[in-house]
């Protein structure tokens, strides 16, 4: 049982955390891509940026008195997401509206999106400092959720914390919301007919500057959770997301760029294949020891890969998709 | 007053220009048929009236103002539609929804509509959960130009609506298109089955190198027998 | 005529734009030399023509061909470490112990491994085909990496728990610069092989996967590389301010004579490279090259292998980005696998070829020395403003700017951001655009 327990602990639960992470992350560089098609490698960097806005507004709303039952820095999302979507579409509105203006290739854009990149980089290291800051701006503590498991022969608990548990809810009522947006509204389905065909939606009349607006304002405020929740998580620091862009890519072309709910089980997918990947087998596996013959116990640590390697297997698997099969599993937009 | 009005059109997209004063006119009564040889600016022309391309000289009067370089989104709600020649249809996207993006313009209730399109062609109510990119090749164009009809248009406009068709399916076509003119809806397309358009034209028009070269019904211009040699195989 | 006036007239003819801004430069050169240092000066063009070198090989890569690469840091990584094993001391620790006949069991195992996938590949000859043939594909690709885990594992902690790492084979750097070059090359060739056919965003991000698993690689595998403890120091193909002194030569000077010695071997090395990459430019190669680049569908359906002049193009670059990994590493003395990031090592590399001008090598040698010194200097000068914006702010009570060191590093971060992001709008062919030459 313990065993069981700890790949609950140790597998499902941190793969769902990073799934959800990834995932959120994964729609905002999916729909860009489906929109404007490029690939917006400041994504990354838009995740952490609206974590800072969160920081900022909670260290606020600390400073200002305010004791409340959960996280600060869930508390303040709201205003947060809606702060980070006005920025992004600042972002667009300097740097590649006037690209896409003057008919850039979507390479150009792909580059812009570096230099913007890097302007974020610098700036929010050169506002923040570039140590790592706690989320818990009112000194909060990170409630520990343990769920006995000795009714079911287990000795230790399965252990969930408070960020994680919010994570969760917040991912599913997103992916919820998005698919009821995507599928019910009308400017939702202008998103996908823009998507699938650009000059048909604009010869349909679709107003695809609005369309525009719309995905970044949806890409910032996912852009925005993502980032507060990994801050939640694990804890704020200016590479945040940076160092995770790539796996996040990864997830939207596996997922099939251009498609949303391709980058949501992409996301997940990725997740669990890195978590899989560096899961110590042994752990579950000992009860065999007992089986086995003599000289045949199982090693210590049976790993498929190092743990210093757990980043890379979402690069391989990326790699591989890309030579397999481009258009991902959901067969996003090819060309 | 003509429904739509074009005068002495030169436009093109930055380089020479492609047309080099085209003259149109329609009624909404009219059937118009642009036919003429390859690169002869006919296509382009509809793409002028829709925004797509660059007016540098000439107007392109509709419902009583200029309309030249207007973008889409501004033609669509006042009554122009225009369904292209390739790629016409969201292919990922349910016939129904196909239908709803070509109502993306309309703020009031558009069953109506919806109803209306459905009757013209019944095939695309039984399929109207399937996503368009499963059809055929006929049934695609009867979606394209439903979605254009969503925005109950008072001018629409084919860019080669029998491409690619079988015969029969043409002949269907052709026919849609003369029912919908009948519900008072004008009609301006262009098209290579020239002689087979033309038949049922009440306005033809010969465009060579950007200009016109011949103007007339439909029936005219069959009968011209310049026409006839030079421009519908003799 | 006005001074603005003929200043504008005189930029639009290439030549005469080409030479006054390579005056601005050895101005701006000259500048940051009296502010900074003789020594210090040195230090910045040393790095300054390696990076230049790599810049040239970028853009064979993009210029030439339009072939996006990302994986410019996994290069410079590569072309570091194979310098390391080429020309670092021999550590007798590791020849007198298992260490080789580990590593050599590894090696079979790999090769066993390998055989096992090609067989596997091959399997269609006997009648395997289809789902059955991906699977046994599949199942020796993991038999074939558990056997070489099976045997490296031991041999990597038996290696680095007595010899520390294999240590290097004692040769001259130089032959090492060329090791790195030879190496880069074999990685590019298989790069190159399974990626090319992807469209350019793509390609974008799959080379920057692998860039990211070249850099795990290095990064992790301690037993060849030394890892995160680095290897210094390393040994220089010219004399060290070391051995100068030991002539007799005081200390700054030393320094002064010795980069001095070192830059004078770089430049070498660059201006080879310049005249090769000018003339395969101008001569049938490079128009072919560009023909392919300006519409590869048109080149292709004119006879010409495509993809076997874009390999060629993206080999024959990341030769140029191993060797000037290779130099780098060297001049700086130690190989330390943390210290390569995506900004430093590829992204800049990326500016440096925008704005000097992808396609004029000219111009991206001019790119490389700007964008290199407008980087450094980026820290010092954004010091002077933090010191003096942090008196002003203490005066007001507000309190001192805490942290200006790290800080006033990440400026050049910014500021790289907002040259690359002004070049795109404002001079998206660069500083000296691709002049296209008319054949007569």
């Amino acid at each position: 049982m313990d065993e069981l327990i700890f790949f609950i602990n140790r597998v499902l639960i941190s793969g769902t955390v990073l799934g959800s992470i990834y995932a959120l992350g994964a729609i905002g560089i999916t729909l860009i891509f489906g929109i404007l098609r490029f690939a917006h490698f400041a994504h990354g960097d838009m995740m952490t940026m609206g974590a800072f806005v969160a920081f900022v507004l909670a260290s606020a709303l600390a400073a200002a008195g305010v004791v409340l039952p959960l996280p600060m820095g869930f508390v303040v999302l709201p205003v947060a997401m809606i702060i980070t979507a006005l920025l992004a579409l600042g972002i667009d509105k300097g740097f590649y509206a006037p690209l896409r203006a003057r008919g850039a290739k979507p390479v150009t854009l792909l580059i812009a999106s570096i230099g913007v990149t890097l302007m974020m980089q610098g700036l929010l290291r050169l506002i923040f400092g570039s140590s790592t800051k706690s989320m818990y701006v009112a000194g909060e503590s990170k409630d520990i959720f343990r769920i006995d498991m000795s009714w079911a022969g287990g000795t230790r608990p399965i252990s969930i914390t408070e960020p994680q548990v919010i994570m969760f809810v917040v991912t599913a009522l997103i992916v919820v919301a998005l698919h009821l947006f995507l599928t019910r509204s009308r400017l939702g389905k202008a998103m996908r007919a823009m998507a699938d065909n650009a000059a048909l939606a604009q010869v349909s009349g679709i107003n695809t500057a609005l369309v525009v607006r719309v995905t970044w304002v949806i890409a910032g405020s996912l852009a925005c959770v993502a980032g507060t929740m990994l801050a939640l998580d694990v804890a704020l620091m200016p590479d945040l997301a940076f160092n995770i862009v790539l796996p996040i890519f990864a997830a939207a072309i596996v997922g099939g760029l251009g498609h949303a709910y391709g980058a949501i089980v992409g996301g997940f997918l990725i997740a669990f294949a890195e978590t899989l990947a560096v899961f110590n087998w042994t752990a579950v596996l000992r009860p065999l020891n007992a089986i086995l013959p003599e000289g045949m116990a199982l090693p210590a640590n049976l790993a498929l890969v190092p743990t210093e390697y757990k980043l890379t297997v979402a690069f391989v698997i990326l790699v591989v998709t890309l030579l397999v099969r481009p258009t991902g599993i959901f067969k996003g937009a090819s060309t | 007053m003509a429904l739509i009005e074009l005068k002495h059109v030169v436009g093109g997209y930055g380089g020479a220009p492609i047309l080099n004063g085209v003259n149109i006119a329609i009624e909404k009564s009219d059937i118009g048929v642009i036919v003429g040889p390859n690169g002869a600016g006919k296509s382009t022309t509809l793409k002028a009236i829709f925004g797509l391309l660059k007016v540098t000289g000439g107007t392109i009067e509709f419902g009583g103002e200029n309309i030249a370089n207007s973008l889409p989104d501004r033609l669509v709600p006042k009554g122009l539609s225009f369904v292209p020649q390739e790629k016409n249809v969201f292919t990922s996207m349910s016939v129904e929804e196909n239908l709803e993006m070509g109502a993306f313009t309309r703020t009031d209730d558009f069953s109506g509509t919806m109803a209306w399109v459905y009757e013209m062609f019944p095939v695309l109510k039984e399929k109207r959960r399937q996503p368009a990119g499963e059809l055929s090749g006929g049934q695609r164009q009867m979606v394209a130009m439903g979605r254009a009809l969503m925005s109950k248009p008072s001018l629409l406009m084919l860019d080669e609506p029998s491409a690619g068709l079988s015969p029969r399916y043409v002949i269907e076509i052709f026919e849609t298109i003369q029912r919908v003119n009948q519900e008072g809806v004008g009609i301006l397309m262009v098209e290579q089955n020239a002689r087979q358009a033309l038949a049922f034209a009440s306005k033809g028009f010969v465009l060579a190198q950007g200009q016109n070269r011949f103007t007339g019904t439909g029936q005219e211009l069959i009968d011209d027998p310049e026409v006839a040699k030079s421009f519908l195989g003799g | 005529m006005s001074l603005p006036a003929s200043l504008s007239a005189s930029l639009q003819s290439p030549l005469r734009r080409g030479l006054i801004l390579f005056a601005a430069m050895f101005v701006i050169v000259v500048i940051t030399g009296v502010m900074q240092g003789g020594a210090s000066i040195l230090l910045i063009l040393t790095q300054a023509t390696a990076f230049a070198l790599i810049a040239l090989g970028l853009n064979i890569q993009w210029g030439y061909g339009g072939l996006f690469n990302f994986a410019i840091m996994g290069f410079l990584m590569v072309g570091g470490a194979s310098t390391v094993f080429l020309s670092y001391p021999i550590n007798p620790d590791f020849w007198t112990s298992d260490g080789p006949l580990m590593l050599g069991r590894a090696l079979l195992a790999f090769l066993f491994g390998l055989c096992l996938v090609l067989l596997a590949r091959q399997s269609h000859r006997i009648g395997i085909t289809g789902k059955l043939k991906t699977t046994l594909v599949v199942i020796a690709w993991f038999a074939g990496y558990i056997l070489y885990r099976s045997q490296i594992d031991p041999a990597a902690a038996y290696i680095e728990s007595t010899a520390g790492f294999v240590g290097g084979l004692g040769l001259h750097p130089v032959l090492g610069w060329a090791f790195g070059g030879l190496v880069s090359a074999i990685i590019a060739f298989y790069i190159g092989k399974v990626s090319l056919g992807l469209r350019t965003d793509y390609l974008a991000i799959a080379t920057i996967g692998i860039s990211e698993i070249l850099r795990a690689l290095i990064k992790n595998m301690d037993w060849l590389t030394r890892g995160t403890m680095t290897v210094s120091p390393m040994p220089w193909p010219t004399p060290l301010p070391q051995n100068l002194q030991a002539m007799g030569f005081s200390i700054s000077e030393s320094f002064i004579y010795a980069r001095l010695g070192f830059l004078a071997l770089a430049v070498l090395i660059l201006v080879l490279a310049f005249i090769i990459v000018q003339r395969a430019y101008g001569g049938p190669w490079g128009r072919m090259m560009r023909a392919i680049r300006d519409n590869h569908i048109a080149a292709g359906s004119m006879g010409k292998d495509v993809t076997g002049r874009q390999l060629e193009l993206f080999i024959f670059g990341s030769i140029l980005m191993g060797i000037g990994g290779a130099m780098l590493a060297t001049f700086t003395q130690i190989f330390d696998p943390s210290g390569y990031q995506p900004i430093n090592h590829t992204f800049m590399l990326w500016v440096m070829v925008i704005v000097g001008g992808a396609g004029n090598n000219w111009g991206v040698v001019l790119g490389a020395f700007l964008i290199y010194i407008v980087w450094v200097i980026s820290d010092p000068l954004a010091q002077l403003i933090f010191v003096n914006l942090s008196v002003l702010t203490d005066s007001l009570g507000w309190g001192a700017i805490p942290e200006i060191d790290s800080r006033a590093l990440q400026m050049r971060v910014f500021v790289l951001g907002v040259v690359i992001t002004i070049a795109l709008r404002y001079a998206p062919r660069g500083l000296l655009p691709e002049t296209v030459r008319r054949e007569g």
